[in-house]
Formats: C-alpha cells, sequence, structure tokens
C-alpha cells in the first residue's frame, strides 16, 4: 500500500470537519464517482468581511482524498475569501507532510473544489463543465483551464506528472496528442515569461530528441513498473499519430471524401481501442451523424461513452467541422 | 489485537510441513541433480517423487508432462511463446478480457510487435466467457486458445474442459491458468483436451518462484529457456531443488485438503458473504454464483472508495485486497470489473477476501463485526450516499 505520512493517516482516519453545513453560502463540487473520486466542499462566509468561518466536506474517494479535503478545510478556516485564493495545492500536500507523487491529484481536487466554492460564494458560474477550454481528457472530464492551472502552480514539463496531478491522460490516452500540445504551450509560456527555464519545458512532437528520448524512457519504466506507468507506455504507442485535433479545418469536402476522411480516422484509432480488447466499426453516415458499432470491451460500459467522445473529437478535427458519433444499438 | 488474513488469492502461508521438506535440500542435500555422484543422485530422486506427486493432484496420465518452472508468469510466458513458435503457420491467440496479467501483457506485446492478433472475448455481469464471441474467434488460424481456469479477482470459473474441446475443433492448442485453479477445484488432465496447464506455488502454502506447465504428452512444444538439458531440455537451468521439493509436498496435501477447501473453507465463505450482506446496504457479490472457487468473496460497495476501505480495514487487523484503481497506482477499476460491466458507483468500491484452509472462523466473525461500521463512516462522509439512500430500499442489482 501508500506510503501514507502520519499526517494523511491522522486526517484520513480522525477527518476534521466531515459533514453537511447547512448554513453553507460557498459550495464547491468536483470529480465524480466514475473518476475514483469526487469533493463538495461547503463553508459559510461572513458576507461582509468574507471571512471563512466554518467549512465542511464530503468526500467520495481513497485515504489521500479524504486527508486532502479535511486538510483544505482546516487551511481555510479563518482566512479571508482572497486569503484562501492565494492557497496552491501543494499547501494542501504540505499541510499534509507530503503525498505520494501518484496522488497529487487529490491536493488538486481540493484546489479545485476551493476555487469552484469561491466562484459560487461570488455568485459566478463555476467552469467545470468544460466551457473553460476544450475538454481534453474524456474519461475523467479534465479541461485546459484544470490543467494549465496544475502545470503552472507544479510547474510540470512531463505527460507523467499532469497524470499524476490532474488525472488527465489517465484512461484511454486518445487526448495525447491534445494533451502534449498543451503542457508545451503552457510550458512555452512559461519560458516566456521567465519562470521556467528553457531546458526544462516539455516540447511537443517526435522531432525534438529530448522529448523523445523522455517518452521511451517512460515507456521503459512503464513497463517495469507495471501499472503505475501505463499511462505513459500508451503515450509513446499512440505519440506518431497522423491526425492532430488543432489541425487546420480543410476546404468544404464532397461527400465521398468525407467518408474516407472518416474511415481513416476510425482505422486509425482502432489500434488503440483493439488494445483495450474493443473494437469500433463505422456502418453509415448522415449528414453530421456518424453511426459506428462498437464491439467487445467499447461495448455498454462507462468506457463507451468516452470512447465515443474521443472517436467524436478526433473525426471533427479531421473533418473540421463536429460531427456526432452515435453507437448502434447491439445486443 | 486479532488479526485476521483473508488475501490469500494473493500469497498463502507456507505449511510448515513443506517447510521443513525443504530446508534439507539447502544443507545436507545441496548436490546438483545432474550430477553423477551421490550427491547427486538423492537429489534427483527428491525431484522425481515431486514431480509424481504434482502429476497427482493434476490427475496426469505421466509423470514427465510435468515441467518445473519459476512461477505462474513464467509458465504463462512459456505456454504462449511456445504455441506461436509451435504453430508456424497460424498467428492468432484467443483469450479472454479478465485474464491475470501473466497472459494479458504478453498478448498485448505480441500484438504490438505484430507477432499475433488477439482475440480478447469478453465476460456478462457475472464475469462468465462470452461462448458466441468465443466460437466466433475460433479458426484454423488460431496458434492457441489460452482462458483461465479460475479468476484471481472474482473466483469465477470457466469451463476450460469443455472449451478446450471446442479449440481441438479447430486444431489449437490450448492452455489454462490454472494458478487459482489447483487445490481448490478437481483437475483430471489425463481425460481432458487441455495441452498447457500452468500453476504456481505460492498460491497453495508452497513458496513463492516456484510452479510448474503441464504439457501434455505428443502436445507441440519449444521452451523458452535454452541452455543445459534439465526438464528433459524444456526448461533449461540447475533445478531448484528446495522449490521444487516444496511445491511436490505442497500439492500432495492441497490434494489432502481440497475436500476441507470445498466444505469447512467455502462455509466460512459464505458466512463471511451473508453476513456482509444482511448488515450492509448496498452491496452485492462480484462473480458466478454458480461456479465460484469455494474460498474467494469479492463484494461491492456503493458509493465508497476500495483503497478507504481497506486502510480502515487493516487498522482493525484485516488483510484483504482490492480491485480499486487507487490502490494499484492506476486510475482506472480492475480491469476485470470493468469487463463485467460493474458500474462505476460500486467497481471503485468492490474488496477481495480470499480464505484458505489456514482461515479460522473468528477471522471471518472479525470481518462481519467491523465491516459494518467502516462502510457506515465511510459513506456518511461519501457526498453521493445522502442521495442514493432512497434507492437502497428497493436496491436490486442483476448482479446479486
Ligand atoms: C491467475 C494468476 N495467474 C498467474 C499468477 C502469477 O503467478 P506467479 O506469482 O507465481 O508468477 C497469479 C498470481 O499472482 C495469478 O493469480
Amino acid at each position: 500500500m501508500w506510503d501514507y505520512t502520519d499526517k494523511v493517516k491522522d486526517y484520513f482516519f480522525n477527518p476534521k470537519n466531515a459533514g453537511v453545513l447547512d448554513e453553507a453560502n460557498a459550495v464547491g463540487e468536483v470529480g465524480a464517482i466514475s473518476c475514483g473520486d469526487a469533493l463538495k466542499l461547503m463553508l459559510k462566509v461572513d458576507p461582509v468581511s468574507e471571512v471563512i468561518l466554518e467549512a465542511k466536506f464530503q468526500t467520495f474517494g481513497c485515504g489521500s482524498a479524504i486527508a486532502s479535503s479535511s486538510a483544505l478545510t482546516e487551511l481555510v478556516i479563518g482566512k479571508t475569501i482572497n486569503e484562501a485564493l492565494n492557497l496552491s495545492n501543494q499547501d494542501i500536500a504540505d499541510f499534509l507532510g507530503g503525498l505520494p507523487p501518484e496522488k497529487m491529484h487529490c491536493s488538486v481536487m481540493g484546489y479545485e473544489a476551493l476555487q469552484a466554492a469561491v466562484a459560487n460564494f461570488r455568485g459566478e458560474e463555476w467552469k467545470d463543465d468544460h466551457e473553460e477550454g476544450a475538454l481534453i481528457c474524456k474519461c475523467f472530464g479534465i479541461d485546459e483551464g484544470m490543467i494549465e492551472r496544475a502545470v503552472r502552480m507544479n510547474r510540470l514539463t512531463t505527460i507523467e506528472a499532469v497524470t499524476a496531478y490532474t488525472k488527465a491522460g489517465g484512461g484511454c490516452l486518445t487526448c495525447f496528442d491534445a494533451l502534449e500540445g498543451l503542457l508545451a504551450k503552457v510550458n512555452a509560456k512559461m519560458v516566456a515569461e521567465g519562470v521556467l527555464a528553457e531546458a526544462e519545458a516539455y516540447k511537443a512532437g517526435g522531432a525534438d530528441p529530448a522529448a523523445l528520448k523522455k517518452k521511451t524512457q517512460a515507456a521503459r519504466s512503464a513497463e517495469n513498473a507495471g501499472n503505475a506507468g501505463r499511462a505513459a507506455v500508451r503515450a509513446a504507442d499512440v505519440a506518431p499519430s497522423p491526425v492532430s485535433p488543432l489541425a487546420p479545418p480543410p476546404k468544404p469536402l464532397t461527400n465521398l471524401q468525407r467518408i474516407r476522411l472518416i474511415e481513416e480516422t476510425i482505422e486509425d484509432i482502432r489500434p488503440l481501442l483493439k488494445k483495450d480488447g474493443g473494437d469500433c466499426e463505422l456502418l453509415d453516415v448522415d449528414g453530421s451523424n456518424v453511426l459506428v458499432k462498437l464491439s467487445g470491451a467499447c461495448v455498454g460500459c462507462q468506457a463507451a461513452s468516452m470512447t465515443v467522445g474521443g472517436i467524436q473529437e478526433r473525426i471533427s478535427a479531421r473533418l473540421g467541422v463536429p460531427v456526432r458519433v452515435i453507437p448502434a444499438k447491439s445486443h | 489485537m486479532s488479526t485476521a488474513y483473508l488475501d490469500n488469492n494473493a500469497t498463502t502461508k507456507v505449511d510448515l510441513r513443506v517447510v521443513e521438506a525443504m530446508l534439507p535440500f539447502f544443507t545436507e542435500q545441496f548436490g546438483n541433480a545432474s550430477s553423477i555422484h551421490e550427491f547427486g543422485a538423492h537429489v534427483s530422486k527428491a525431484l522425481r517423487d515431486a514431480r509424481k506427486q504434482v502429476q497427482t493432484l493434476l490427475g496426469a496420465e505421466f509423470d514427465h508432462e510435468i515441467v518445473f518452472t519459476s512461477g505462474g508468469t513464467e509458465s504463462d510466458s512459456t505456454a504462449i511463446l511456445s504455441a506461436l513458435e509451435c504453430m508456424a503457420d497460424r498467428d492468432e491467440i484467443v483469450t479472454s478480457k479478465v485474464e491475470h496479467p501473466a497472459i494479458l501483457t504478453v498478448c498485448q506485446h505480441l500484438e504490438k510487435i505484430g507477432r499475433a492478433k488477439v482475440h480478447y472475448i469478453g465476460v456478462d455481469a457475472f464475469g462468465r466467457l462470452d461462448l458466441e464471441a468465443f466460437r466466433a474467434a475460433l479458426s484454423p488460424r488460431v496458434a492457441l486458445v489460452t482462458l483461465m481456469w479460475a479468476n484471481n479477482e472474482t473466483g469465477t470459473i470457466f469451463p476450460v474442459e469443455g472449451l478446450a474441446e471446442l479449440a481441438k475443433e479447430v486444431g489449437a492448442l490450448f492452455h489454462t491458468d490454472a494458478v487459482q485453479a489447483v487445490g481448490k477445484v478437481p483437475i483430471a488432465l489425463k481425460d481432458s483436451a487441455i495441452d498447457m496447464l500452468s500453476l504456481s506455488g505460492h498460491k497453495l502454502h508452497g513458496p513463492k518462484g516456484v510452479g510448474a506447465l503441464y504439457v501434455k504428452r505428443g502436445s507441440r512444444f519449444k521452451p523458452l529457456m535454452r541452455g543445459g538439458h534439465q526438464e528433459r531440455g524444456r526448461r533449461a537451468g540447475t533445478e531448484n531443488a528446495p522449490g521444487i521439493v516444496a511445491l511436490g509436498l505442497a500439492c500432495e496435501l492441497a490434494g489432502q485438503y481440497m475436500a476441507e477447501e470445498n466444505t469447512r473453507v467455502k462455509a466460512l465463505r459464505d458466512k463471511l458473504e451473508r453476513g456482509v450482506l444482511e448488515t450492509v446496504p448496498n452491496c452485492f457479490v462480484n462473480g458466478d454464483p454458480h461456479d465460484r472457487l469455494p474460498n474467494t468473496a469479492n463484494i461491492a460497495f456503493e458509493y465508497v472508495e476500495g483503497e478507504a476501505i481497506l486502510l480502515h480495514l487493516n487498522r482493525a487487523g484485516i488483510a484483504a485486497s482490492s480491485g480499486s484503481a487507487c490502490t494499484s497506482g492506476s486510475l482506472e477499476p480492475s480491469h476485470v470489473l470493468r469487463a463485467m460491466n460493474i458500474p462505476f458507483t460500486a467497481a471503485h468500491g468492490s474488496i477481495r477476501f480470499s480464505l484458505s484452509r489456514e482461515t479460522a472462523e473468528p477471522e471471518v466473525d472479525r470481518v462481519i463485526e467491523v465491516l459494518p461500521g467502516i462502510i457506515e463512516r465511510l459513506r456518511a462522509l461519501s457526498p453521493f450516499w445522502a442521495g442514493a439512500q432512497k434507492a437502497a430500499k428497493d436496491f436490486k442489482p442483476i448482479y446479486a
């Protein structure tokens, strides 16, 4: 099992501020049961002084998720909203005497919940519904905004680290291209701002030998490390994919061209699905609706929706126009 | 504090008689079985006896059908790679989505390097093999069918004897990973169409790092390890004499205790399941209710996360394991539960209790005593539980 600090264990076994806060006037909810962890943060804020008078939480998740949530409540009580907003996910981890690297996403979840609660207090819409830039990881519902924040705050420079801190890419990893592009973009911005050394920055694409080497190393260590590095192995596998969601929109296509492109895109994705024991077959194209047959691991389960999402994104990117991918009812 | 070890599918305690039997082979009987002198002859005789003991437990026709290996993983790899090499004109493998990584990872690798096309057959909500898909995947292109006898996470048993007959019809070799089944279900390989079978010492109260691969006489075989002529050239390397002697005795003892596994141990397992299901709302048993190992209970608790349960159990002195993502460092729940389509609300909170002949009733009672409180505490923390409580009353999952 994990090497948790005594403080993590203490906050897990005897969580402080667990439960429902009826008089909460700032509530932030992040995560989902399908992702394996979720946190509802409830704050009672003095409307005049903006001091956080009380904080409570409810968490579905592992030991470090529960401990991080409880730590967060302890950290924010007594602070003003503005002071609280200065907290980073690292502050949560530090409060607990550190978290295992694979569990850093638990502290990020706490940070995100705090942002959501403050937005709720101020009557703003918390943009957890993927409106903050593109939704990058469909498996865990992680958008561009959250990844950028985690990358900046923790100076992340590898795909594996992004996965450990945000969970993005921890599932099917059809989002590898997008994830890689985003990490490179944010790192580049950080270099320009002078907060990250040029040499440390992640660079996208096979053009950069340093990045390539990093990937093969990741794949190799992943083969040794088994599950822990699974995402990295897949990362290396899909890297040479010719399809980029960032490709410029092509000129209007004939129907035949469209179908051919859709076919090609599906062919590109199939090896990836097969790796998970699934498969996908094009049945029909009707306007902007693409009818596919999913089989194997792709059928029925929640994974189906993420598979469909991934395929949809790729086809849309390839065609330059949005399409809807509809799985045919089988069985 | 009283403790309860209920993780016997992970590994078992070595029987003290087995420990005693192996010790002399580190000291007085240290010889190399291949040597001509008296030091070697004694060891050589001990290996022969061990081979017979394994043969008896498997109901194999000949003792030389047993090849000693370093464990379940080596046996699995050997079987798969041997089949592909022997059947040079065929390049497909049929397996299932719920196999142990010792099978799945090898298959995925062979696929990746373009060496084989692999069919991963799915399972239903009880973990039973999709027979229609299995038949459809069989063809004269299939070199090997490899399907586990019993699943390590849920205990669900595949009807491998029948599946082997089907594989024979298309001329494919049939291998089964029986690491979890040996010693718990009766096996008679003599009359079966099974070509190869893997077993592992440490799952049946023997030591870790020793196992065997059964290769039916006349079945085609190519070694994985090449070198000396040990094991009739089928597995080179100086024999692990202490380990092999231990495996032999462990198999003999497993045969003696098989009845107990299926009566006393099974009754304890059933008591555990009943006790938990009766006192904890919204939980159900994962796996085939009719054809399951007698020692395994995999229980899904809705709206709580597995690692959190295990941490509490561990503090109460209870050792179990989970298919939860968080314990393994991966971010998704177990591939077995995902293949069974167990909803995420429950897959993240699935706990495996696995018993053995070493398990005593107070250990099971301890689980029944502390588990309801643990689940209740964690559910009180869970933001999903309050909303789900209304649904709890008429909770009737199709899996249970
Ligand atoms: C079904 C199954 N196959 C293979 C293995 C691997 O066996 P070993 O640990 O002896 O390599 C295990 C045990 O972990 C198992 O449960």
